[in-house]
């Protein structure tokens, strides 16, 4: 975390980018400068589209497909990338600056074992022998907390976690010991319970061998955690630059403290006696593979209960079992007390009505080729019998409801914002006036500021129509922010339900705890401090 | 439940397969029953009496059920006997006929050196032409390939056969037009007789090779992993080959069957043209005379062609396939 040596590494000059859109050349990196001096982690942070990944990209001197670096200077160690030949940026990629990306499950090749991937930069930029950079890299993935270093590297990528293989990729960006790293929002994909561990071995990787580094991410807290100085970009633009501590404590733009107060969002808990829905004892499976023992969820008229977990906890599965698309093998599922058929095919259209679904990808929960007048208008004429006028009025309406005018009736998703795609889709739910929607991460593949604006959306939908959620959700953030009751599931079991304020306080099951305990906190030194304590709740957890 | 995933899928489509034949040989049995006309009434023409039509028909056994005949014919096959041929049979009572393996035999054979020697220089070519087309796409490397070949594919084949016997038979003899071959001629007189209808097909066949090993090697060029492998500052020949390639096996292996397949049952055409003694011309003649026997053999062998070629390119799939081959 110290910059001892103040010997400058990377310098770009009023930089620019163009991107291809719509048939035309758009400048997406409007003339920014970054300085990186040797051993130092630079944090470059903002909103999706605000240039992060393209900047870092271009420190490498690389554009992709659809982008151009249109002028600025790369200065490299004293050679200028923008003046370099592709034979001469070769010899620098993947030897002196290397490249983390963001999802390490699609970025390693499936048909070549973790060994191969790990030595090949080396080797074939002639670094070091076959042999030799074998015998590094088990070292390298002992260093990295790699279970059985001396032979994971026989694996494929497929047979090894996420974490492993987020881990697996620091390696093989150490590999030819750059001097450089880009870190491409290299922990977004992952639960939190794994990301700490991510974070603390990429870290130390940094800073053992004394590599700087440029860490981008949309995420506050894990930068904080990372990085040394922090720079805030928007709309291709640098909105400032500080260092951490002065970033966190004092920023000085007000686009930067709408950023770092995003998290602010906090409802009254309440709990009713009336129960729109209860699951009860449930037990589904997906073939021979279990995935739900014996769940009991309960969820009150008119109030928001949060399901949390890591992927694979069973959180999306009760929502499958919830709406009939996983029949359940045992238990039952009583709405407004009367049990559900099993299968969807078996539920009348009145139940079916009264329970909506949100997705989390809005891009593929709409149809590309039909309006939004088409996407909602249709679940008003399913539902309600409206046909013709009748149908464009509620359509407005549902628009209204969602804060959007009707100018939005006859576009395409594809010429939506993502939040705006999300909106349309809470108003293809709202359209079938449900009692009760279930929200799959919703918000998960939105920038914290639209994120806010959505959330707020759905609560205030709730005080006005008195719709109950189920919010399936891995971010704490979100569920402090909306829930009145939460439900913590681990390996498809509950593992502690109540409100709100009984979950945020102690005690807790020791899956909660460490659940709690993983959620990175805008603090400088709070990677160190909970790793310790996170051993010991591991252990708890046997 | 020791045996590995891969031994048992492929064993799953073997038996596959072999169910797959067997409903073809009823589906074939059935149509050639359907068929108009009938071999008696060919033979013996319209004057002949109901008795020796009755008779001829008793002795080649037509008189019998349908379902019996199946299975007679059936059975015959699995023992590797596929009956005699009705040509060569006259209502005289003279029987010069032959058994259908002795009359398949050698044109299967020559069908299938045809088919080897075209797929020996098409696959690898077609190959090393949609990598480097890939390789270096929007080139005017990649545009001539792509133009020459589609070019050649939308030419009908006996077009691109004239077109070849024109240019390197009659304006400049260097192969002979006629590709008549018998079972003792040489092998390098076999392969220099056969010459042009081997180019024909291979002109025919590496079109559609080329453009899907081209479209499945760039369809991974988006991945994540390419571009991980362009930041790690390797080559593009080694990305295309070491990154791309891999995984692009399974749409690539299929197109191959299916053009392999082609070379065996879908020549006909081109054996006409250069009057090559193939399996096609076979058929045709058979389905002319009503030989019965013989249609059902060569349609057999076409379906199997077809169904061993597939069995093939499906257990390559499986097997370039890491998440298959190295389970969990």
């Amino acid at each position: 975390m110290s910059t001892d040596s103040k010997e400058v590494l990377l310098k770009m000059r009023d930089m620019r980018i163009d991107g291809f859109s719509d048939e035309k050349w758009h400048e997406i990196i409007k003339g920014v400068d970054l300085t990186l001096h040797k051993g130092e982690v630079l944090g470059l942070i903002g909103e999706s589209g605000a240039g992060k990944s393209t900047l870092g990209l271009a420190a490498m001197g690389f554009a992709r497909p659809g982008c151009r670096l249109t002028s600025g200077e790369i200065w490299f160690d004293g050679v200028d990338l923008m003046k370099e030949s592709e034979a001469a940026k070769q010899k620098l990629r993947g030897a002196r600056i290397a490249y983390v990306a963001q999802s390490a499950a699609a970025a390693f090749n499936p048909a070549h074992t973790l060994m191969e991937q790990t030595i090949e930069a080396g080797v074939r930029h002639g670094l070091s022998s076959p042999d030799e950079a074998r015998e590094d890299a088990k070292k390298l993935f002992a260093a990295m907390d790699l279970p059985d270093p001396n032979n994971i590297g026989d694996r494929f990528p497929h047979q090894v976690s996420g974490g492993q293989l987020q881990r697996a990729m620091t390696a093989m960006a150490m590999a030819s010991r750059p001097d450089l790293i880009i870190f491409d929002e290299p922990t977004t994909a992952l639960d939190v319970t794994t990301q700490v561990n991510v974070l603390a071995a990429m870290r130390n990787a940094v800073e053992q061998f004394h590599t700087a580094a440029i860490y981008i991410t949309h995420d506050l807290a894990v930068v904080a955690q990372m990085a040394d100085r922090i720079k805030v970009l928007r709309y291709g633009v640098e909105v400032e630059e500080a260092d951490t501590q002065t970033m966190l404590t004092d920023p000085k733009e007000e686009y930067t403290k709408s950023l770092w107060s995003v998290r602010s969002i906090e409802k009254e808990a309440e709990s009713a006696d009336d129960k729109i829905l209860e699951i009860r004892n449930i037990t589904a499976a997906y073939g021979k593979v279990p995935v739900l023992k014996n769940v009991d969820i309960a969820v009150s008229r008119g109030k928001t209960v949060s399901i949390v977990g890591e992927s694979g906890s069973g959180k999306s599965t009760t929502a499958r079992v919830v709406t009939g698309l996983l029949p359940q093998l045992e238990g039952d599922v009583l709405f407004n007390g009367d049990p559900l058929p099993p299968k969807l095919k078996d539920r009348s259209r009145d139940q079916l009505q009264r329970i909506q679904m949100i997705y989390q990808m809005a891009d593929t929960a709409m149809n590309p080729r039909q309006t939004v007048r088409e996407i909602i208008g249709r679940p008003v004429e399913f539902y309600t019998g409206k046909r013709g006028k009748a149908v464009d009025q509620r359509v407005k309406e549902l628009l209204e409801m969602i804060e959007l005018d009707e100018s939005f009736m006859d576009r395409l998703p594809g010429e939506l914002s993502g939040g705006q795609k999300q909106r349309i889709c809470i108003a293809r739910a709202l359209a079938a006036e449900p009692e009760l929607i279930i929200c799959d991460e919703v918000t998960s593949a939105l920038d914290q500021i639209v994120q806010e604006g959505i959330l707020k959306l759905l609560m205030h939908l709730q005080e006005e129509l008195g719709v109950s959620y189920i919010f399936i959700t891995h971010d704490i953030a979100t569920v402090r922010a909306i829930s009145d009751e939460v439900v913590v599931m681990y390996q498809g079991e509950v593992v502690e339900q109540g409100g709100k304020q009984e979950i945020f306080s102690e005690p807790h099951p020791p899956y909660t705890e460490l659940l709690l305990a993983s959620v990175p906190e805008m603090e400088i030194g709070w990677l160190e401090k909970t790793l310790t304590t996170l051993g010991e709740k591991r252990a708890a957890m046997g | 439940m020791t045996v590995h995933p891969v031994i048992r899928t492929v064993l799953q489509r073997l038996a596959l397969g072999v169910m797959t034949l067997f409903f073809v040989s009823i589906v074939i049995f059935s149509g050639v029953e359907m068929l108009p006309g009938d071999f008696t009434q060919a033979v013996l023409g319209q004057a002949a009496t109901e008795e020796t039509v009755a008779a001829f028909r008793r002795e080649l056994g037509l008189d019998q059920p349908a379902y019996i005949r199946y299975f007679d014919w059936i059975g015959g096959v699995v023992t590797g006997d596929f009956g005699t041929s009705f040509s060569g049979r006259a209502a005289s009572g003279i029987d010069r006929s032959r058994d259908v393996v002795d009359l398949i035999g050698p044109r299967l054979w020559n069908t299938l050196f045809l088919a080897s020697m075209t797929a020996i220089v098409a696959v690898p070519l077609a190959l090393f032409l949609g990598i480097t087309a890939a390789l270096y796409r929007n080139s005017v490397y990649d545009r001539v390939v792509n133009a020459t070949t589609l070019a050649t594919i939308s030419t009908p084949e006996f077009f691109v056969a004239y077109i070849l016997i024109l240019f390197l038979a009659a304006l400049n003899p260097i192969f002979p037009s006629l590709a008549n071959v018998s079972p003792d001629t040489e092998l390098s007189e076999r392969i220099y007789r056969s010459a042009l209808p081997a180019m024909t097909l291979a002109l025919v066949i590496i079109a559609h090779m080329m453009r899907m090993t081209r479209a499945a090697i760039i369809n991974l060029l988006a991945s994540p992993y390419i571009e991980m492998a362009r930041l790690k500052g390797l080559s593009s020949t080694r990305v295309i080959l070491f990154h791309a390639l891999p995984n692009a096996w399974a749409p690539i292996v299929n197109v191959i069957a299916f053009n392999l397949a082609y070379l065996v049952v879908g020549v006909v055409v081109v054996e006409v043209v250069f009057v090559y003694p193939g399996i096609g011309q076979l058929m045709v003649d058979a389905v002319t005379t009503r030989d019965i026997p013989v249609v059902q053999a060569c349609a057999l062998i076409f379906a199997a062609t077809y169904i061993v070629l597939n069995l093939l390119a499906d257990i390559i799939s499986i097997v370039t396939n890491p998440r298959l081959l190295h389970p969990r």
